[in-house]
């Protein structure tokens, strides 16, 4: 049978087109929609977090850190509950990660502080004794590029519906607001210089002083989000 | 063959890929290699401010590995196999050079844009997949100029039947192209919202459905660059290295079909008690296990094809490199199921033990294969004898050692690091903080950098070896049958 495929180049393909195709389409698609569902209370991310989540993915922590906790005690007892798909539903990209060179921090807002992460991007073994982790002094230097975080979520709200501007746990409140860029910006900075204030390097404070948002606060932001 | 007249077959695109997968391979190689040093000696991150970070240069090391060296390799190959096996010459058709020749430049163009981007920070985060929208269209484009090639030599062939090796080139094409297109989906929100940066994109999928498409692409694009292409190569250049026919056409048929319809399930190890069903893990890890039928039924069936002829092993070096990439073929396909196993996928994931087996695969199997598979064209395409076997016998060794003390030290490295990770003492807490697990693994990732530190200088040696061949290398008055002549 397979011989005369053999002198078929195209039905040969197409042969092979139908073996490699039809794990996927069994794999991927039955359970699409349910796995996209949110978890009750999970909730976009705000533009800061999200400018944060930006940088993170630049600097390519999720080469090192994972954000998934599977369940086992000796992983809930060290990182905190297990994770659930519905947590998930708001991160494009996911951030899984395939190698913990660096501790989990799928929920790391639970126990460290913005003071903490602040001596630790600096200078890692001043708060770790032992750490291997680079230090990232850059990050206190640039300014957090405020356009694309709300560029992205101006895009999945129009393309995924992602609810920005809405109300989602039903208090007739709006949970997570968008708005223009220029309100966005506006909002961001008062998160920022919220962060800010519990902070102590000078650079950062000078930088809020001026109406920029240092990378350091921004990626603390989405660090004390991961909940 | 006896009738047709002496085909006179045209090189020349091979030869840039060969120069590229060198260039490439020594780029990837060394970034590896500081990657492994700076995570012994963790002062090395700060050498090039922002860039020199582990963090940076990890996907610039994938990522030129994978696209650079590898996929280099097997473009060479192709279009040094292709025309061989097909029997016919890309002389004969203007249109199929010219794919060619664009083939080559727009994949160099995006390898180097690739670096670049990488560098900046620029990046999907999505593991194999780091490119961003612009590079990916780039690389869609001479995907599909590849496929022209293919097929376009296919469509013109003089010999009727299709070998094995273009089986599995095919496979490459076909799946690689069906893997990229969807793991890619992307929407560049510049073009939605009109603000930010012109580059950045978001992705099609979110969580846990993007987590399983980007395995389902992160597993079998390793399944289709690092493998089918691969085996393609060896099931040209063993057989005409050694003058042996190849041992059992009906155990290619069932390695072949059996390969390309277990492989894509097993993405789902790479998700073994993460978020998606229950059921996609469970099929992954049975898959995983299956796999082991097809992978060595290829494997088997290249060392069976060396019976009678192990002495060849002794009088030539090429034949060596062959055997020893199919030995590691073999080690890193039995070793991935293990690790496929719930229980086993319990210790093993996350630790060291995972890029451990990656490099039995990738440094003894497509790395050896490939370096064998340039030994083998370079002569026939310079129509030199090679420079030196004293080199390529130091090579051989100080990279088999180096692949040795890669994996063994990731082995324990791993194990060691899993089954801290889960102890407990007498009154149900953990014994050990994250970083005591860290500080554990020092002399391990040590041993790691040197055993990669051999292999890259085994590598620079070949480059050389190469470069003198072109150079210097004995002028060979025709074209040797068999094994590749090699100065003493």
């Amino acid at each position: 049978m397979f011989s005369w495929f053999e002198k078929r180049p195209f039905f040969f393909g197409l042969l092979v087109f139908v073996f490699v195709s039809f794990a996927g389409i069994i794999e991927i698609i039955p359970d699409f929609a349910k796995q996209s569902r949110p978890t009750v209370g999970t909730k976009p991310y705000s533009v800061l977090e999200l400018a944060g989540r930006q940088i993170y993915i630049n600097e390519s922590c999720n080469s090192c850190h994972s954000q998934l906790i599977r369940p086992f005690k000796s992983e809930t007892d060290r990182y905190g509950m297990y994770s659930l798909s519905g947590e998930y539903a708001y991160d494009r990209p996911f951030l899984w990660g395939s190698k913990r060179t660096g501790p989990d921090l799928m929920r790391v807002g639970n126990y460290r502080t913005t003071d903490w992460h602040e001596n630790h991007m600096l200078e890692p073994k001043s708060v770790v004794p032992g750490s291997i982790m680079p230090a990232y002094p850059h990050l206190f230097e640039k300014s957090t590029d405020m356009d694309t975080a709300w560029a992205e979520a101006y895009t999945v709200k129009k393309v995924f519906s992602t609810p920005y501007d809405k109300d989602i746990d039903g208090d007739n409140k709006i949970d997570v607001p968008l708005g223009s860029l220029e309100e966005a910006k506006e909002r961001s900075l008062e998160e920022a210089k919220e962060i800010a204030k519990k902070m102590k390097n000078k650079k950062v404070e000078e930088m809020i002083n001026r109406g920029e948002i240092p990378e350091i606060v921004s990626l603390i932001a989405y660090l004390n989000s991961l909940k | 063959m006896e009738k047709s007249r002496r085909i006179d077959y045209d090189y020349s695109i091979s030869k840039l890929f060969t120069i590229t997968t060198i260039l490439f391979g020594i780029l990837g190689m060394s970034i590896g290699v500081i990657l492994a040093f700076q995570l012994a000696f963790p002062s090395l991150n700060n050498i090039a401010g922002e860039y020199g970070t582990f963090s940076r240069l990890r996907p610039l090391h994938t990522n030129a590995v994978i696209f650079g060296f590898a996929l280099s390799g097997i473009f060479a190959a192709w279009y040094y196999i292709g025309q061989r096996v097909l029997k016919v010459s890309l002389n004969e058709s203007p249109f199929l050079k010219k794919v060619g020749y664009l083939h080559f430049i727009l994949y160099v163009i995006t390898i180097i844009l690739a670096v670049v981007t990488l560098l900046m920070g620029i990046t999907t985060s999505k593991e194999y997949a780091e490119l961003e929208w612009p590079l990916d269209i780039l690389v869609v484009i001479w995907w599909v100029l590849w496929g022209v090639s293919i097929f376009g030599l296919m469509g013109i062939r003089r010999e009727k039947v299709l070998y094995i090796s273009i089986w599995y080139f095919i496979a490459t094409f076909i799946a690689v192209a069906m893997l990229y297109l969807f793991n890619n989906l992307e929407v560049p929100t510049a073009l939605i919202s009109g603000e930010g940066s012109w580059i950045h994109s978001v992705s099609f999928y979110s969580g846990t459905n993007d987590a399983l498409v980007q395995w389902w692409y992160g597993h079998n694009a390793v399944a289709f660059v690092f493998t089918t292409p691969i085996i393609a190569m060896i099931y040209y250049f063993l057989p005409k290295e050694s003058g042996q026919n190849v041992y059992s056409y009906k155990l290619s048929i069932l390695a072949f079909w059996g390969l390309l319809f277990v492989y894509l399930w097993a993405g789902g190890h790479h998700l073994i008690y993460s978020t998606v069903p229950d059921w996609i893990q469970t099929m992954g890890s049975v898959m995983s296990i299956i796999l082991i039928l097809p992978s060595w039924g290829s494997a088997i069936n290249m060392l069976l094809t060396m019976k009678g002829q192990w002495e060849q092993l002794q009088t030539n070096t090429l034949i060596k490199f062959m055997v020893l990439a199919s030995t590691f073929y073999m080690l890193s396909t039995i070793e991935g199921p293990i690790q496929a196993i719930k229980s086993v996928n319990a210790i093993a994931h996350f630790t060291d033990w995972i890029p451990g087996h990656v490099h039995d695969g990738v440094l003894g199997w497509v790395g050896f294969m490939i370096m064998a598979a340039v030994l083998h064209m370079t002569p026939r395409m310079f129509k030199r004898e090679l420079y030196s076997k004293s080199i390529l016998e130091t090579q051989f060794w100080l990279q088999t050692m180096g692949i040795i003390m890669y994996f063994s030290s990731m082995w324990i490295a791993g194990i060691t690091q899993g089954m801290m990770w889960r102890a407990y003492d007498e009154y149900g807490s953990l014994v050990y903080s994250f970083i005591d697990t860290v500080i554990v693994l020092k002399p391990y990732y040590t041993i790691r950098a040197i055993g990669g530190l051999l292999y890259l200088t085994g590598f620079l040696l070949f480059a050389y070896n190469i470069y003198k061949t072109i150079r210097v290398g004995r002028v060979l008055d025709k074209e040797p049958v068999n094994k590749t002549p090699i100065y003493q």
